[in-house]
């Protein structure tokens, strides 16, 4: 019963494993590759089938429309994707996008402060900052539930979702906003920018897309926080014996959905000019699809942002590409459900294999050392 | 399912027969070719000590596992149980260590999950409700069987479990151990139950880690250890020092000696400290708990299950609250402190239950062995990889981890590596006072004398280490000090070097006598 026995060579094994890079598709042959890059391999069919079945499919000009429409939905995946990796899930998005381009209409027509009399005619980036606090507020609202309260995520963004979509309704009477272009005498134009504007070429919905993407990508990969985020969805219990606060970490994915939520809102306001109430209807399954397609678990700890934008692409090309083609939209539906269900037998098939070789290893390395310490009792 | 004809009934006579049976999990083997018998009416205490396969031999025996190899035979016939309910339609019934009731149905619910009886194709309720009376009358304990499970007593629900395996008319009862949450008036109305039902020829398997239980209860004491059957004897034949060596597998005064040690100032302190049972709060786990563990030394806290170890230590780790009493460290009150804030103070936990309370599956060896100090390595805004690794590598080292690379999933290691891994990830956050409880569950030898050479070295090093388990030679070759617990108390502490198993195993059994036996180190 002593330390030395076991043999130096396997413990100096451990100092030579850096950084070693993986190869491509390595020694787990090309299905498995397939199977793994599943999402990926999907979006390159869908454009192949499209290519071949229209001409105007792959044209740049509908490649970037089809790409501003992906937009708002990738940037909710985005918020969502985060929000699923802690095992939660966000139901209240598509309220926010109504809500977010509600305040934005409300303060771009004249925001009406009755206490002081007045009305004011806010600059259009204080009105764009108030919309993403509104956002953040309600997201902020949802952690609360969650955490605090103990709320499951599913019902406390269900009741957000109709608190928010109330609140759109309540502030605009029911009513759409229309002209939010502003007015050059009242210092408020420039809204248009977020939804018409193609500076480069390429609609400021794509740069934005691109930003909140990078800033996610860093965020999970590059962080803390991103650590504290896949430990909470992968074990809750476990995270929090290791000292990860795990409150604040669920507090903070709801707040960033909320924001991003409110984001696709004001796009979406400013490429319309005007703002209604119930925009974004069930906008909030369209995100979960594209999480859920690009690979992350509704059980928590498992997805990447990659996977999300390529969840978002698949949907939106699929659906462009059916109204392209000529597809019933009655069509488009059914097809998109089993987009998303054959997404998900998919995982579960890749998540057995997984499961099963590491369990293989297992029994493996125990043989081993059972042989490892037979022999050093010999010797 | 021929019953009627071919049963054993006379009184004596084997009625069920294990032949060299063996069970082996990945490349571990539980059980190596044991052979069992059972008689009518008769009860046979197994005997032996944690992982010593006595659940796995009753797991068998009652369908739950299937044999590697070997035979099981009941009325003279080679039977093949599938499942728990095969095993039951032939009057095979286990009442299992962790209770199994589902809480939010009622007791007759619970009593009738899975063999309802029904009427005119509808549950016939009333039929349940009329036998469970019946059946809790029978167990001395009046309850009303619409109360849902969730409002009973640990004690309440474990009568459930047996009032369950009783409704069935088991010829065969396994019981193990059936008393962890009894109180004494409870334990004595299941053993006049038991001595009921082998006077009608049922025959029962006892498992207990209280041995005066055995003792009283059983006609044959039956020990295994490391997977064999090492010792047989009729109970009238034997005492509790025999049974004592025949478990440990030595004679007494055979110690190992732990090491000189040189304690330094005092790290941590408990002063009455009082815990609740999260399971059911009414409960309380510990109780007026004091001591203080010193830089440099090794404490070991021993205790028979229930006796409220984890519940303390995940208390001190912050998990649960403490209701009552002080925890200092450094001489500074860790009171209403988060996991996270004693986590920086330099206290940390390395649970007992690694894949529930220690491991995050879905991340790779090197997130979870960072998990707990990556704020270390947070530069700016992100994490520089650069010096994590090199701590990686250091700790991997240290703990002597043995795996393909840091990038490999969790589940591929054996447990004995998942566990050096949860201790690799305590160490990195540089604690001062390290506590681990039940650091040895379920690993192998090797894996195991790492770990207590490990925790030998980090108190060399001036850390505080404070561990807890419930086997006897572990207590007594990896401590500095043994704190003795039993239900929720501290009844002795103890110096390992004069202590004999004996004497930790009659302290631990019956705290009444030890609290004047108090032995200071």
């Amino acid at each position: 019963m002593t330390a030395t026995q076991q043999s130096p060579k396997t413990s100096g094994s451990v100092a030579t494993t850096g950084r070693t890079r993986r190869p491509i598709i390595g020694d787990r042959g090309v299905g498995e590759f397939l199977l793994d890059q599943r999402a990926f391999v999907a979006l390159i069919v869908l454009v192949i089938v499209f290519a071949l079945l229209s001409d105007a499919f792959l044209t740049p000009s509908n490649l970037i429309t089809m790409t501003k429409h992906v937009a708002y939905n990738a940037i909710l995946a985005l918020g969502m994707l985060l929000v699923i990796t802690t095992a939660g899930i966000d139901l209240s998005v598509g309220s926010i996008v109504g809500l977010s381009g509600i305040v934005a209409g409300v303060m771009l027509q004249g925001w009406q402060l009755s206490l002081f009399d007045v009305t004011a005619y806010p600059a259009v980036w204080v009105v764009i900052i108030v919309a993403l606090a509104v956002g953040a507020l309600v997201g902020s609202l949802n952690g609360l539930l969650v955490t605090r309260f103990n709320v499951a995520p599913f019902i406390a963004t269900l009741g957000t979702m109709y608190i928010a979509r109330g609140a759109a309704l309540l502030i605009s009477n029911g009513s759409t906003f229309p002209k939010l272009q502003g007015d050059p005498e009242l210092g408020n134009t420039g809204f248009s920018f977020l939804g018409v504007a193609r500076p480069l070429g390429i609609p400021t919905a794509i740069w934005i897309m691109v930003a909140f993407a990078i800033v996610i990508a860093l965020l999970v990969n590059k962080t803390r926080f991103g650590r504290w985020l896949y430990a909470t969805g992968g074990n809750e219990r476990a995270a929090q014996l290791s000292g990860v606060p795990v409150k604040k970490v669920k507090m903070r994915v709801y707040i960033i959905s909320g924001i991003c939520a409110a984001m696709a809102g004001l796009i979406i306001a400013s490429e319309l000019t005007s703002a209604a109430p119930q925009t974004g209807n069930t906008f909030e399954l369209n995100a979960i699809a594209a999480v859920v397609i690009g690979g992350a678990s509704l059980a928590g700890g498992r997805g990447t942002v990659k996977g999300a934008l390529i969840g978002a692409f698949v949907i939106g090309f699929l659906s462009d590409g059916l109204v392209l083609v000529g597809v019933s939209s009655f069509w488009q539906t059914v097809i998109k459900g089993l987009v998303i269900v054959l997404a998900v037998i998919l995982d579960q098939g890749q998540e057995r294999l997984k499961k099963a070789r590491a369990a293989a290893q297992a029994a493996q390395s125990v043989k081993q050392e059972a042989a490892e310490r037979e022999a050093a009792k010999a010797a | 399912m021929s019953e009627s004809n071919g049963r054993i009934t006379t009184r004596g006579a084997v009625v069920m027969r294990a032949e060299a049976v063996t069970k082996a999990y990945g490349g571990t083997h539980a059980l190596r070719g044991v052979d069992f018998e059972l008689r009518v009416g008769e009860v046979t205490a197994l005997i032996g000590e944690n992982g010593a396969g006595k659940s796995t031999l009753m797991k068998i025996l009652a369908g739950v596992e299937q044999p590697s190899s070997g035979t099981i035979t009941l009325d003279g016939e080679v039977v093949a149980f599938a499942n728990p309910t095969e095993a039951l339609s032939r009057g095979v019934a286990i009442i299992h260590q962790e209770l199994s009731l589902c809480l939010n149905m009622s007791i007759a619910d619970n009593i009738f999950l899975g063999r309802e009886r029904v009427r005119n194709g509808a549950v016939d309720f009333a039929a349940q409700r009329e036998e469970t009376v019946q059946l809790l009358e029978r167990l001395e304990e009046p309850l009303d069987p619409r109360t849902t499970a969730a409002d009973l007593r640990l004690g309440q629900q474990q009568i459930v479990e047996i009032a369950r395996a009783l409704s069935e008319d088991a010829r065969i009862l396994i019981m193990d151990e059936p008393t962890s949450a009894l109180s004494h008036a409870e334990v004595q109305v299941l053993f006049r139950l038991i001595r009921e039902l082998t006077s009608r020829g049922v025959s029962v398997v006892y498992i207990s880690h209280h041995l005066d239980e055995c003792l009283e209860l059983a006609d044959t004491a039956v020990v295994l250890r490391d997977g064999e059957i090492v010792a047989r004897a009729p109970m009238a034949e034997v005492d509790l020092p025999w049974i004592v060596s025949q478990m440990v597998g030595r004679e007494s005064g055979d110690l190992y000696a732990p090491m000189a040690y040189d304690p330094g100032e005092v790290l941590l302190s408990l002063d009455g400290v009082v815990v609740s049972d999260p399971d059911s709060p009414g409960r309380l786990a510990a109780r007026d708990v004091s001591f203080d563990v010193h830089a440099g030394e090794v404490v070991g806290i021993y205790g028979l299950m229930g006796a409220g170890r984890t519940e303390l230590l995940e208390a001190l780790a912050g998990r649960n609250p403490i209701l009552a009493g002080s925890v200092t460290l450094d001489g500074k009150d860790l009171t209403g402190l988060s996991v996270e804030d004693r986590i920086d103070r330099g206290l940390i936990l390395v649970p007992e239950d690694r894949q529930r309370d220690g491991l995050v599956q879905v991340l790779s060896v090197g997130r979870n062995m960072a998990l707990a100090s990556v704020g270390k390595f947070v530069q700016g805004l992100f994490l520089n990889p650069k010096p994590e690794s090199e701590l990686l590598a250091e700790t991997a080292r240290g703990v002597k981890v043995k795996m393909a690379g840091f990038d490999a999933a969790i589940g591929s290691l054996s447990g004995g590596n998942q566990q050096k891994v949860v201790i690799g990830k305590a160490l990195m956050t540089e604690p001062r006072v390290v506590v681990l409880d039940e650091p040895t569950r379920g690993i192998d030898v090797g894996a195991k004398a790492d770990i207590f050479a490990l925790m030998a070295s980090q108190a060399r090093e001036g850390r505080a280490v404070l561990f807890a388990t419930s086997e006897l030679d572990e207590v007594l070759y990896a401590s500095d000090r043994i704190i003795v617990m039993a239900r929720g108390r501290v009844v002795a502490e103890l110096d390992p070097r004069t202590t004999s198993r004996e004497q930790l195993m009659a302290i631990a059994d019956s705290p009444a006598q030890a609290t004047n036996a108090r032995n200071e180190a």
